[in-house]
């Protein structure tokens, strides 16, 4: 029998979008989204128990103090607050404040951009240089978590706007600088230079919580 | 008028045969993009949002803590427990961990490791400040408070 006359057998391919269907549906279900995103920081190292503690010599006009209790309220340089939203500026304003500033940190002043050198009150009885400025945030151990984050994501944020706007990023496009890249890195030295990330985070009180 | 006439009066039909490929394109999309859970999580997860958010470079270099109110209360309690691999550990056995944690790095990765903690928004900072301290005690400085974006107003 000659083989053209049987036909080509052909598979039904009718069903394969209901299998391609039960397949999509069972990895939707199951996807979770890459969440590998947070707030990254790195703790300090122990304390040496033969050695006192350092005596703080810092002025009291180099710290900014942030005190939250274990009913959430929030106490910012000795005045309550209630909404958050403004302490960003708060902190911004604080760091690049340089009352006093030294010769190496006056060169730093020099080099900021018009939109930083604004916010730059000059004032006396604020932070001197941002080399000193430390912002200092102390909670409670009953303080809820979702507050803390709050605040330390503003604290966070004011400084990585400040690098941003020095060399012409958005706090975003700042912190997505792949440092792998060495271009990149170098952006990301460049504009943390001469300003480090001062955030204290102090050990809390136990007044609430467990 | 006769001419639209004629061309309404044939019937028109949406050819479906490139559906299977539509539906194809989307699954490899989801293949790709899922990464199946290693552990089951046994505490209640509501991460908290923020802005500010970093990404993590090498997965291999982190390790999972979760942290929240177990979702079995009945058998574990209402207080919130802290879960790594697969079970509840307690404070105390948390240097351990991240000492087995460490154990399966390269030795020059050992002090890359980044702990991202996972911890439900309605926990109190007590049970996290522990968490720190265990690190700190360890040498695993590098700390990640995992959080979801929130839109920037």
């Amino acid at each position: 029998m000659p083989r053209g006359s049987r036909g080509t057998p052909e598979v039904n391919s009718s069903s394969m979008a209901d299998i391609a269907f039960l397949l999509l549906i069972f990895f939707l279900v199951t996807t979770t989204i890459a969440t590998d995103k947070g707030l990254t920081l790195t703790l300090p190292p122990k304390a040496d128990p033969n050695q006192p503690p350092p005596d703080i010599t810092k002025n009291q006009r180099n710290i900014f103090k942030i005190l939250v209790n274990s009913s959430d309220r929030i106490l910012v340089e000795d005045e309550p607050m209630t909404d958050i939203s403004g302490l960003r500026d708060q902190v911004k304003e604080f760091i690049l404040n340089f009352g006093q500033p030294d010769e190496e940190t006056q060169a730093l002043y020099n080099s900021l951009p018009a939109s930083l050198k604004a916010l730059s009150k000059r004032s006396e009885s604020s932070s001197d240089d941002p080399t000193e400025a430390v912002v200092s945030f102390k909670a409670d151990r009953g303080t809820s978590y979702d507050v803390y984050i709050a605040i330390l994501d503003e604290l966070q944020g004011a400084y990585y706007e400040i690098y941003g706007e020095r060399i012409g990023l958005t706090a975003d496009e700042f912190r997505s600088l792949d440092r792998k890249k060495p271009d990149e890195q170098e952006k990301y030295t460049i504009a943390r230079e001469g300003f480090p990330m001062n955030i204290s985070i102090a050990e809390p009180t136990k007044i609430g919580g467990n | 008028m006769a001419k639209f006439k004629k061309k309404s009066s044939t019937s028109q039909q949406i050819s479906t045969a490139s559906l299977p490929d539509i539906i194809f394109m989307l699954l490899f999309f989801f293949m790709v993009t899922t990464v199946l859970r290693e552990s089951t999580i046994m505490v209640k997860q509501s991460i908290p949002k923020a802005t500010q958010l970093r990404k993590l470079e090498q997965k291999k270099l982190v390790s999972y803590m979760y942290v929240g109110k177990p979702t079995d209360t009945k058998k574990f309690g209402s207080e919130p427990k802290i879960q790594a691999n697969d079970a509840f550990i307690d404070v105390e056995s948390i240097i351990q961990f991240i000492e087995e944690e460490k154990g399966k790095l390269a030795e020059h990765e050992k002090d890359q490791l980044t702990i991202s903690l996972k911890v439900d928004d309605e926990t109190k900072m007590g049970i996290v400040v522990d968490i720190t301290q265990k690190m700190r005690d360890v040498n695993a400085r590098k700390l990640m408070y995992a959080a979801s974006r929130r839109a920037e107003d």
